[in-house]
C-alpha cells in the first residue's frame, strides 16, 4: 500500500485535535496523581515529577469500595434483565402473530417518548407504598424495561426471514424452541451491543440513585462520587482520583467493546 | 424407492402435520405472544403508564409529600395558571430555549469532523473511539472535572486565556451571563462523539458514483459538498437535529451536579425546576402541573417530527 502524503499531514493534524478534545480526561489523571499543591500550578505539569498513587488510597479508603459493589450489582443485574426482557419482547413483536401486535407495540414505543422526571413523582410514591424506595431491588426495576432495547432488537429480528420460523414450526418446534436455538443465536451480536450500551447507562445512571436511594450503603459509585467531591471540598487531587475510579472501567470496556459499541450506535441510531 | 418418491412422501406427511397445526395455530400463536410481550408489557404499564396517568391527575390537586393523601384537594387548573406566572418557570422555558443551541453547534463541528476523518485519515477507529469517549463518561465525573477546569481564578482554562492575553477571562459557572454558555460548551463536549458516528454512518451509504459523475462533470469539492453531501444527509440532519433537541429538554443531571441551576436561576431547565418543586419543595401537585406542560411541549415537537420528516427530507 502506498503512504498517501496528504493523508499523513491530515492524520497528525487530526491527532493534535483529537488530543486536545480528551485533554480533559488527560488533565483529571494528571491531576489525580499530584500532590494537592500542584493541582492548580501553571504552566501544567501534564506528568507530575512524582506520581502520587496515595490519592487513590486515599480516595478508596472511605466507602468507594462499597459503592463499587453497589454499582457493579445493580448494573449486572439491570442490565441482564433489561437484556432478557428487550429480546423476549422484541421476538413476541416481530415473529409471533396476534391481534393487535402492532397497536400495542406502538403504545409501548410511545413511552419512550416520556421524560424519565417527568414520572418521578408518581414512580417515587408508588415505590414507597410497595417498600421499594431505597432498595436496590427498586433501582433495579427501575430501569429494566427499557422500551429502547425492544425498538432496537425488534428490527433485528425481522431481517430474519419468516420461512425459518415457518419451517421450524413444521418440524414441530414451539416458539420457545424457536426463540432460542434459532432467532437468538442469529441476533446475538445486536444483543451484546444493547447489553453493552445498558451496561454504560445504568453505571452512569445518576437520577435514578439520586433520589430512590437514601441510605449511605446502597450507594452507587454515581452517587458516592458526588458526595465524596462534596465531602472534600478543596481535596482536588483526590476528588480527581474519585472521578478517574468512577470513569475507567467502563472506558476500558469501551475499548474492548468499541466495534460492538459504535456499530450499534450507528446502526440504530440510538440515544440514551 | 426413486428420489421423488421420497419428496412426495414428505410432502404429504408435512401437509397432515400442518393441518393438524393450523387448527389450534392461531390460539397458540396468541398465548405465545402474551407469553413473550408480558414481562415488558406488565413492567411498562406499572412504571410508566400507570404514573403518567397518575402524574395528570396529581397535576390538579395542591399535594404535597408530607401530607398525607387524605388530605389531597382538588383545585383545577390552579396549578396552571400559577406556573404561567411563575417567572422562575418563564426563566427555566427561556433557558431550555437557549440550550438548544447546543445542538446545531455540535452537529457542524461533528459533520465537520466525520467528513475528515470519512475520507482522509489513517486508523479512522482510533479516531471514533477519542470523539466517542465522553459520551460513555458519567456525567458525574465530567461535571465535576469542568467545575476545576472552568475554575475562575485558578482553573487551566482561565490560565491559558489569560497566558493569551485575556485579562479579564469569563467568570464561567460563578458568572450567571457565563453559566449557561459553560454548560452548552460542556453538552457539546460530551454529545459530539454521537452525532460523529452517525454522521460517519451516512457518509459510508452514500454512493461513490455520485461523487464520480459529479467530477466528470468538473465538480469541485465545494460543489460536491453542497450538492450531493448536504442534501444526501437531510435525513441524517433531520434525526440528529430532533433526538438532540428532546434530549436538551432532558438535560438533568449535568445541571444538578454542576449548577443546581445557579447562579441565581441561570441554568435552571424544565426538568431542574422540576425536581426542585416535586424533591426540595415538596409541592407534588405543583411539580406534577410541570410534567404535564413538559410532555405537551415533547410531544409537540415529536409531531413536527412526523410531518417534518415527510416534508422536508426529500430526495
Amino acid at each position: 500500500m502506498k503512504l498517501n502524503i496528504r493523508k499523513l499531514l491530515t492524520t497528525i493534524l487530526m491527532l493534535a485535535v483529537g488530543v486536545a478534545f480528551i485533554l480533559p480526561f488527560i488533565w483529571m489523571i494528571s491531576a489525580s496523581l499530584k500532590p494537592e499543591s500542584e493541582v492548580f500550578a501553571y504552566p501544567i505539569q501534564w506528568i507530575p515529577e512524582e506520581l502520587k498513587w496515595s490519592n487513590y488510597k486515599t480516595a478508596w479508603s472511605d466507602g468507594f469500595p462499597l459503592y463499587y459493589w453497589n454499582s457493579i450489582k445493580v448494573t449486572v443485574i439491570t442490565t441482564l434483565i433489561s437484556a432478557t426482557v428487550s429480546t423476549m419482547s422484541a421476538y413476541g413483536f416481530s415473529k409471533i402473530h396476534f391481534k393487535s401486535r402492532d397497536l400495542i407495540f406502538i403504545l409501548v414505543l410511545a413511552t419512550f417518548m416520556i421524560p424519565a422526571q417527568a414520572i418521578l413523582v408518581p414512580q417515587f410514591l408508588l415505590f414507597k407504598y410497595l417498600n421499594l424506595f431505597d432498595t436496590h431491588v427498586g433501582l433495579i426495576l427501575l430501569n429494566s424495561f427499557s422500551v429502547l432495547g425492544t425498538f432496537m432488537l425488534r428490527q433485528f429480528f425481522m431481517g430474519i426471514h419468516d420461512d425459518y420460523i415457518a419451517s421450524a414450526k413444521i418440524d414441530g418446534a414451539g416458539h420457545l424452541r424457536i426463540f432460542s436455538q434459532i432467532a437468538v443465536p442469529l441476533v446475538l451480536p445486536a444483543i451484546s451491543t444493547y447489553f453493552i450500551l445498558r451496561f454504560i447507562w445504568t453505571w452512569n445512571d445518576y437520577q435514578g440513585p439520586l433520589i430512590f436511594i437514601r441510605s449511605d450503603h446502597l450507594y452507587t459509585i454515581q452517587v458516592g462520587i458526588d458526595k465524596f467531591s462534596n465531602e472534600s471540598g478543596e481535596l482536588y487531587s483526590l476528588i480527581m482520583a474519585g472521578a478517574v475510579s468512577a470513569i475507567l472501567p467502563l472506558l476500558i470496556i469501551f475499548i474492548i467493546g468499541q466495534r460492538y459499541v459504535l456499530e450499534g450506535i450507528a446502526l440504530g441510531g440510538v440515544k440514551g | 424407492m426413486s428420489k421423488s418418491n421420497i419428496e412426495v412422501a414428505q410432502i404429504q406427511r408435512s401437509s397432515v402435520k400442518e393441518k393438524k397445526y393450523s387448527m389450534n395455530i392461531a390460539k397458540k400463536e396468541k398465548w405465545a405472544g402474551i407469553f413473550f410481550i408480558a414481562p415488558q408489557l406488565i413492567g411498562t404499564s406499572i412504571l410508566v403508564i400507570l404514573p403518567i396517568f397518575a402524574t395528570f391527575f396529581i397535576s390538579f390537586t395542591d399535594w404535597t409529600f408530607i401530607q398525607g393523601l387524605g388530605n389531597m384537594n382538588f383545585i383545577g387548573l390552579e396549578n396552571y395558571e400559577k406556573l404561567l406566572k411563575d417567572e422562575r418557570f418563564i426563566q427555566s422555558i427561556v433557558n431550555n430555549i437557549w440550550l438548544i443551541a447546543s445542538v446545531p453547534i455540535t452537529m457542524i463541528l461533528a459533520l465537520f469532523l466525520a467528513i475528515i476523518i470519512n475520507k482522509n485519515v489513517y486508523f479512522k477507529s482510533f479516531f471514533k473511539v477519542v470523539y466517542f469517549m465522553p459520551y460513555i463518561s458519567s456525567i458525574v465525573a465530567v461535571a465535576i472535572v469542568f467545575q476545576l477546569l472552568f475554575h475562575p481564578s485558578y482553573g487551566p482554562i482561565n490560565e491559558f486565556l489569560m497566558m493569551l492575553g485575556i485579562e479579564n477571562p469569563p467568570r464561567w459557572l460563578a458568572d450567571s451571563n457565563w453559566a449557561l454558555v459553560s454548560v452548552i460548551i460542556i453538552s457539546v463536549w460530551t454529545s459530539i462523539g454521537f452525532s460523529l458516528i452517525i454522521y460517519l454512518a451516512a457518509l459510508q451509504n452514500i454512493s461513490i458514483e455520485l461523487y464520480e459523475a459529479a467530477e466528470i462533470d468538473g465538480a469541485t469539492a465545494w460543489d460536491k459538498f453542497i450538492h450531493i453531501t448536504v442534501p444526501m444527509l437531510a435525513p441524517t440532519n433531520f434525526f440528529l437535529l430532533i433526538t438532540g433537541v428532546i434530549g436538551s429538554f432532558k438535560a438533568f443531571e449535568l445541571i444538578v451536579v454542576l449548577t443546581d441551576g445557579g447562579p441565581g436561576y441561570s441554568t435552571s431547565v424544565i426538568v431542574y425546576y422540576l425536581y426542585e418543586q416535586a424533591f426540595e419543595n415538596l409541592r407534588s401537585g405543583y411539580a406534577s402541573a410541570i410534567s404535564i406542560l413538559l410532555l405537551i411541549l415533547l410531544l409537540a415537537i415529536t409531531l413536527i417530527q412526523w410531518f417534518g420528516q415527510k416534508k422536508w427530507v426529500n430526495y
